[in-house]
Formats: structure tokens, sequence, C-alpha cells
């Protein structure tokens, strides 16, 4: 396959999913400032570490300067200056899918262009008529939608493994961006762990990931911070967990590995971060810092993909 | 001036027999369900995605070309006359391309002006001398095709770099099979299906000497943006090969090499749908970081072919079209099956006289134009148009050729109202590589506004399907 093909798929794998977190974080976003500590000052900085959490503070300052929520929802969903809105995203996913449209099967360009169409549609109607909840819903129908066509009728080649090698980087580092939200969030008001808004903003950040639920079935009893550490970093069964997400990472390359019959790098390091995910516990994710343990993650992710980038995307290898 | 133009269903109040069915058919249609096939065919084309993308002119960058659903029918004599005289001219000028890169005889013979060729702008120098495998310079020739009568049909001019459009010859075949079944098990009507494995074919019979394996061809695009983007990859799919950008490829130890995931493969065809001046910076545009940088270097020593070959485009210039009869005379010593339309050299100080008393009756247009672009239609011309003309001769008189205004023939088409004649044209593709193919069948343009002569799809031209009727 051509290196700029696989680079293609890549990125639309990446885009699909940073469209889907930039919606769960508007979602995490507006059910916290709903909580009564955001009263007054409260407000401001939820919002504010948000936009931090999501590496999307300095852009927004530089647009808007202050803090006003309907801002941050343009910023947000809308907003084309800023690459991680879900319109960026799902724009650029589309353009990557276009430029391989033959790599793609109909089902899946059907998906892609759909929400593509109707985000047009969306930008037409009157923002006063749009509810924040009917547009991070409307992002998660369609990433389910385009998911569930790549899974049901995209063949198992080489595309197929780097169209899941980026949306599984992708979700990696998604999720440890959003656990770090609450790192911001929390951090200066310590007085407030376990108590019950501390309780409380778990349980949103859960339900923004969908998986208020699944906790319940997995852990039971009162939500505590080794629990949701645990669930969406060593999980084995959480989807979007670190350690699955990884997973899912090690089994592309292996399979591209053994596609290309050459073993990588790439492959490699991640089987070296499989490794040490396995033996890892949560006391040793609060003894190191739960926000510095997220921080050092994301970086590892990010030489992941740029090792993902030298051996397959850059069309340099020999 | 009242003009009468042949209609090629109805002639003389009666049905012609190649559309015999369609009478019925057209008749038992109520106006809804015409309008629901009408919104189905705009979504099944807007699905696929077989959209003319205009970018940097505003608008939707998604555009459709009109499709009608009426279709334009030949018969299979009609056609039989037709496929002859294409194939014919697509070898003539090839013939000419070999000739005039190589000894030059038709120039020595003086059938055709020397400054026509030598001083020609899409003369290559860089090419001359060297001869493309297979002798084809030209591997897909697209004859714009307009009938003025029965029996007479007229070249108005050929494409012999990257004519394109075929995506919609065999699309607009496609969705008229799905939506109206019925039509094709009643008529009996030539597939035309087997046009991307024959251009495979055509494509990989030229490959190289230096090929000594199954040739690996590719399309070259000049990128997404690129309005018939479309086209490249949906060809590239049908023929199962890469389509690729000239940053995925490179050059090394005298061979072309595309960038894969598993490192880097050779390449032994292209087919490419960019400008010559766009192939290789090193030979052709220093000023350009567009290109593979080397590649004619390689294409010359024969490690590569290029289709069309560079230089390929010196013979459909407007002005060297004028003299198409004369190379099918010369080299193949045969009396040409298709007519060129008469022309007038504004160059020539006796035709450009001609031309400037003759204004309102005549065609105008730019010898180098494209697209239905820089073109006067006398005729339908006002006065300060026409008159703009004339300075525009007068100051430069080579730069244009003129043409009497062709009563194009009309199809039945549908409009608002119903079914009325709309003007058509025809571009058949013709594949030349070891053999020389055609399918039976083309892309045919109407011009869906009243009256208009002008089909190009930059100007309010729509598409049909084309049939060609069994024995």
């Amino acid at each position: 396959m051509l290196s700029r093909t696989a680079e293609n798929l890549f990125w639309m794998g990446r885009y699909m999913e940073r469209a889907e977190m930039t919606a769960r974080l508007l979602d995490v976003g507006s059910r916290i400032t709903l909580l009564p500590s955001s009263a007054g000052q409260g407000f401001r900085d939820d919002w504010d570490s948000l936009l931090q959490a999501s590496g999307t503070a300095e852009g927004f300052r530089a647009k808007y300067g202050e803090t006003v929520q309907r801002n941050i929802e343009s910023y947000l969903f809308f907003d084309r200056d800023n690459p991680s809105s879900v319109a960026s995203c799902i724009e650029r996913a589309r353009e990557n899918g276009r430029i391989v449209r033959t790599a793609l099967t109909s089902q899946v360009w059907d998906a892609l262009n759909t929400a593509f169409q109707e985000l047009r549609q969306l930008e037409k109607t009157e923002r006063g008529k749009l509810e924040l909840s009917r547009l991070t819903e409307w992002t998660t129908r369609h990433t389910s939608m385009l998911r569930g066509a790549i899974a049901a009728t995209k063949l198992r080649d080489d595309g197929y493994h780097f169209l899941g090698l980026g949306s599984h980087i992708e979700r990696a580092d998604n999720t440890a961006r959003l656990l770090d939200v609450k790192y911001y969030v929390l951090l200066p008001k310590a007085d407030y762990v376990g108590s019950g808004l501390d309780t409380h903003q778990w349980m949103t950040l859960l339900r923004a990931l969908s998986a208020q639920r699944a906790f319940h079935w997995a852990y039971g009893g009162e939500i505590t911070a080794a629990k949701v550490v645990h669930f969406l970093i060593l999980n084995r069964r959480m989807p979007r967990s670190l350690y699955t997400s990884l997973t899912g990472a090690h089994e592309n390359l292996s399979a591209l590995a053994e596609e290309y019959d050459r073993r990588t790098p790439a492959q490699t390091r991640a089987a070296t971060l499989m490794q040490d995910f396995s033996q890892l516990t949560v006391e040793e994710v609060f003894d190191e810092g739960l926000h510095e343990f997220l921080t050092r993650f994301v970086g590892e992710m990010a030489g992941l993909a740029s090792l993902v980038q030298d051996q397959y995307l850059s069309g340099e290898a020999r | 001036m009242a003009v009468s133009y042949f209609n090629e269903m109805f002639d003389g109040g009666r049905v012609r027999a190649p559309y015999a069915r369609l009478e019925d058919w057209v008749a038992a249609m109520p106006p809804e369900f015409r309008t629901m096939k009408q919104e189905e065919a705009e979504a099944l084309f807007r699905r696929i995605g077989i959209t003319f993308a205009v970018y940097g002119e505003g608008g939707d960058p998604d555009r459709l070309i009109p499709f009608d659903m009426f279709p334009r029918v030949f018969t299979q004599s009609e056609w039989r006359r037709l496929e002859k005289g294409i194939k014919q001219r697509a070898r003539a000028l090839n013939a000419f391309l070999v000739d005039v890169y190589g000894r030059g005889e038709i120039v020595k013979a003086g059938r055709i002006p020397q400054h026509l060729v030598y001083g020609n702008e899409a003369y290559e120098k860089a090419v001359a001398g060297f001869t493309p495998p297979k002798g084809v310079y030209s591997h897909i020739v697209g004859i714009d095709i307009v009938r003025t009568g029965p029996d007479d049909f007229y070249v108005l001019e050929d494409n012999c770099r990257t004519p394109s459009g075929v995506s919609y010859m065999l699309e607009n075949r496609e969705i008229m099979m799905r939506m109206f079944p019925t039509l094709f098990r009643e008529n009996r009507i030539e597939p035309i299906d087997s046009y991307s494995e024959v251009l495979r074919r055509t494509l990989a019979s030229v490959a190289p000497k230096k090929c000594d394996h199954e040739p690996t061809v590719v399309i070259l695009t000049p990128g997404h943006f690129n309005s018939a983007y479309y086209e490249h990859s949906f060809l590239a799919d049908l023929m199962g090969v890469e389509l690729v950008e000239a940053i995925d490829l490179f050059v090394e130890a005298g061979f072309v090499w595309m960038r894969t995931t598993e490192g880097p493969r050779k390449v032994d065809v292209i087919y490419r749908r960019i400008d010559d001046a766009f192939l290789d910076p090193l030979c052709f545009r220093p000023d350009s970081m567009l290109g593979v940088p080397g590649l004619m270097d390689v294409y010359r020593s024969g490690g590569v072919t290029i289709a069309s070959a560079p230089g390929a485009g010196v013979a459909d210039d407007k002005a060297v079209y004028t003299f198409v009869p004369e190379m099918v005379r010369f080299y193949l010593g045969e009396e040409p099956i298709l007519q060129n339309v008469p022309t007038w050299q504004c160059g020539r100080s006796e035709d450009l006289k001609y031309v400037l008393d003759h204004l309102p009756e005549l065609v105008v247009k730019e010898v180098h134009g494209s697209g239905g672009y820089g073109m006067l239609v006398g005729p339908k011309a006002s006065k300060e148009q026409i008159e703009a003309f004339r300075d525009k001769l007068a100051s430069d008189p080579a730069g244009y050729i003129a043409q009497p205004t062709l009563a194009l023939s009309t199809t039945p088409t549908f409009v608002e109202e119903g079914v009325a004649p709309r003007h058509v044209d025809l571009r058949p593709y013709c594949l030349v590589g070891e053999q020389i193919e055609l399918v039976p069948g083309g892309l045919t343009r109407v011009a869906l506004t009243e009256g208009s002569l002008v089909v190009n799809s930059s100007q309010g031209g729509g598409v049909k399907d084309t049939w060609v009727l069994a024995e």
C-alpha cells in the first residue's frame, strides 16, 4: 500500500476518535458546570481546566479572551480555527477518506460522507435551536456508525490495521486527557477529595465516557478515585481504558508486521509498554502522581505514533 | 435566420428506428414518477461521490454535472461506421506523432507547414528522437464528434493528451441500469463495462522493454483538489492499480519507484493525468516544485512508460487539426471516414479576411483554448461581442481559427415542461496499445439551455447515457 494512503487512513482513524473525544469533553464540561460548586468563580475555572486538558486553551484565549460558555461551545464544536473542534475533525476525517476513497468500502464512505453532509446542515441551523446535548449525541452517533461500518465491511488488510492503529493511539491519548480533566478541576480544592462533590465529579466523567453503568457492574459499591483510575487505566474489559487501547494498537502493529513479514521498532515499543502495564498497580500510579503518570503516558503515545510515522507513513522506509 | 436541426429521434414526424421503444417508455411515464427518478439519480450520484469539484470558485465544492435520463441511441450500423472512422483517426494521429518526433517526413513532403509543428508550443524538443514503446504516443484518444444529419458526422476536435469524462460514461450507464432495468431488457444494448479492463490491458501492453515481469501500472493525479479527482480514483479502483501523486514517486538507479508501507516498489507504466509541464521539474520547469525529478531521464532510457507520452499535445492543437485528414491520406493511404469541420486559419491573410467579413455566421475559437471558453458563437452573439472579437482577431490572428456554425443534431431531453430537443455532441474514448480498441459507447454531452450550442459542463452542459443497439 502507498505510504500516503496508509497515512490518510491512520489520520482518518485519529480524527474520528478525536471528534468523539471533543464532544465528550463538551459533555463533561456542561455537566460539571451544573454542579453547585460552579456558582460564580468556579464556572470559569472548570471550563478553563477543560480547555487546558484538551490542549486548546491557548487558541481559545487568543480568539475569545473571556471564558463564556457559548463561546466555548462554538470553539469546541463548530470552529474551524480550532483543529480539534468536532467540525474540524469530521471534515478532516472525511477529507482523508475522500483522498483514499477506493481504500474504503461504500458503507464506510457513506457513513463518513453522511456525517459531513449533516454537519453542514447543523452549521446552517440557528444556534438557539441546538441543545448542547443534541450536538454531543449527534457526534457519538455518527462515530459509532462509522466504526460499525468499518467493523462490518472492511477487509482485514493492512488498510484496516492503519485505521485501527490511528483510532487506538488517539483513543489512548484521549482517555488519558479526559482523566486529566479531573486532575485540573480538583487540584485546587483538595478538601473535596472523598466528599459528595468528588464522587459526583467522578460520576460525571464516567457518564461522559458512556461508562457509568459498566463501572457499577464491574466494581459495585462506592465510587472511589482508586476504582475509577483502575477502570480507566488498567481494566482490560473497559473498551476505552488505556490498557485496552494499547492492546488494540499492539494487535494492529503485530498484524502489520506479520502481513509485511517484518518486525518493527513500533511493534517492539508497543510490546514493552504492554509489558509495563500488565504489572502496573493503582498504587504505583498514585505514587507517581496521577497527573504526572498521565502526562508521561500521553508522551509515550506520541512517541509510538512517531515510530509508526517513520516506519510506515513517511515513505522513507527501505 | 431559421436553421433546421436534425432530430435524432423524430425525422419528418416519424420516430426513427433506434428510438422506437423509447417513445412508449416516455409516454407511459407520469410526471411525478419522472421527478422521483430524477431525484433518485441525483441522490445516487451524490452518494457515490461523482461530483465535479470546483475549488476556489465559490459555491458548492461538490457540484453535480446534470444528468439527463433520456438516453441517446445509435444503431449498430451507425456505430460501425463511427468506430471505423475513430480508429482510423487515432492511428493517423499516432503515426503523425512518431513521424514528427522522428524523421519528419510529413513536413518534408510539404503536407503540413513546418512552423505549425516545430514552432508549436506543444512540441516537446525534450523527446525528439525518442520513440515510445509500440510507437504509441496517445493511448487514450478522445475524439469529439457532432452530427448534422442521418449520415453526417464531423470531428470537432481531437484530445490526445488526457481526455476526461469517461467515468461519466460508465456511471451514467450504471445508474440507468439501476433505475430502469426494464429498458435494458426490452432494448438490446451493447455493454460498455469492459472499458476498465481494456484500459488496463492497453497500458500493460506498452510496458517498457526493460520490464521483464507483469507490469506495475499506476495513475498519476495532481491530487484531490483537482476537479477530475473522482475520475482518477474511480479508474484506479476499477483497474485495481495505485493512484499516486508526484510526491509518492522517486527516481533511483534508472527506474521509477513508489513509496509504500513495505518500502520502494518499481513502477513500469504511468497513466498520467497531469500536464507535461508538471512531470519533471528537471526537464520542463526548473522553477516548479511539482513533478518527479529525473522522471524524463528514466523515460528516455526506456525504464518507464508515460501515457500519454510527453509531447502528444502537438497532434491535438486546433491549428494542426485542419491537417488530420491529410495525415490519414499520408500515413494510411486511405480516405478519411470522418469529416473535419471546414476551418479557416486566421493566421492566413485570405482566411482572416473571409472570417472578418462573416463573423456573425461563424464560430471563432482560440487555438489553445478549451472548455468552451474564449469562443465566439456568431449567430448567438451580440454586436458588442462580435466587435470585441474583431479586435482580438486583429491583434493576434494566428491565435484563432473559425468554423461555420454547425447545425448540431438534437435528441429529446427532459426539461421542466416535459421533453424537448436539445443539442448534443459525442466523445468516444479510443484505446491505443498493442491493439486498438473502442467500447461501443461514449459520453454524450447535452446543452441544457434551449437553443444553446455549448455543451461544456462548465457552461450549463449535462450528460446522457449513450446506447449502441446490438444487431
